[in-house]
């Protein structure tokens, strides 16, 4: 699967995540969301910012668990209990944000 | 669901080469999802997946070596390292990478996950577990 967005061709694999992570801009995030019929605010951003940098230190994406107990202790609790991040991704906090921050589905995700 | 069971994931192959290592720490990091009492260890050449500074630009391999130091994440907090196996490879625990794991009931005090054991011990802590992997 593809997409195409300001004339560049973006590869993807059938669930929608990006087979490239070097490819990953802001304007790619953007437009996955969209889809999604969601508005990324800077609440997402934290968090898709967080993924990224995860993944940049550890090279992988980390479970839903892992993510809101990180996220907890880098933002505060408020932000890192899973109402708060589920709400933020409905589809579910590891497997959607990491979507869009152009990383693989987590490991150990279905 | 509330029995916990010993598991024990034994890593005895070189970290490239073949997929065993990086499935093995995949199925680790899974099965941490269940909070079992886990451990790792590792023997023979299972010894070279914790060594420093790996680079592997040269074999298009992905390094997957920084994943280790995610394991304290999912609380995956005893890595066993056989002494016979890195002496007979010439190796200290110097040579390995520093693995730390975040104590959350002493105030998030950082300690090392990595135990350097004897054969023998090892042999006793394979008597205690419920269940084994080998990678």
């Amino acid at each position: 699967m593809a997409f195409e967005l300001n004339g560049r061709t973006y590869e993807t694999d059938e669930e929608g995540y990006l087979a490239d992570l070097s490819e990953w801009n802001r304007e790619v995030a953007g437009y996955m969301a969209t889809e999604d019929d969601c508005d990324l605010s800077e609440n997402h951003w934290e968090v898709i910012n967080f993924l990224r940098e995860y993944y940049e230190e550890y090279q992988i994406a980390p479970a839903v668990r892992v993510l809101t107990k990180a996220i907890g202790k880098k933002l505060g609790k408020d932000k890192g209990n899973s109402k708060y991040l589920y709400e933020l991704f409905p589809y579910g906090p590891a497997k959607q944000a990491c979507k869009y921050a152009g990383l693989p589905k987590p490991t150990g995700c279905v | 669901m509330s029995e916990t069971k010993k598991f024990m994931y034994i890593n005895r192959r070189p970290p490239y080469g073949t997929v065993y290592p990086l499935e093995g720490l995949e199925v680790v990091l899974i099965g941490a999802a269940f909070e079992q009492e886990v451990c790792m260890v590792f023997i023979s050449d299972g010894v070279f997946q914790l060594r420093q500074g790996q680079d592997t630009i040269d074999s298009g391999m992905k390094n997957f070596s920084p994943t280790y130091r995610a394991l304290g994440d999912y609380e995956v907090t005893r890595l066993y390292v056989e002494r016979e196996s890195l002496e007979e490879r010439g190796l200290t625990e110097a040579d390995l990478m520093p693995l730390t794991w975040e104590d959350e009931d002493d105030d998030w005090a950082e300690k090392p996950s990595i135990q350097i054991v004897s054969r023998a011990q090892l042999s006793d802590l394979l008597e205690e577990q419920d269940v084994v992997f080998n990678f």
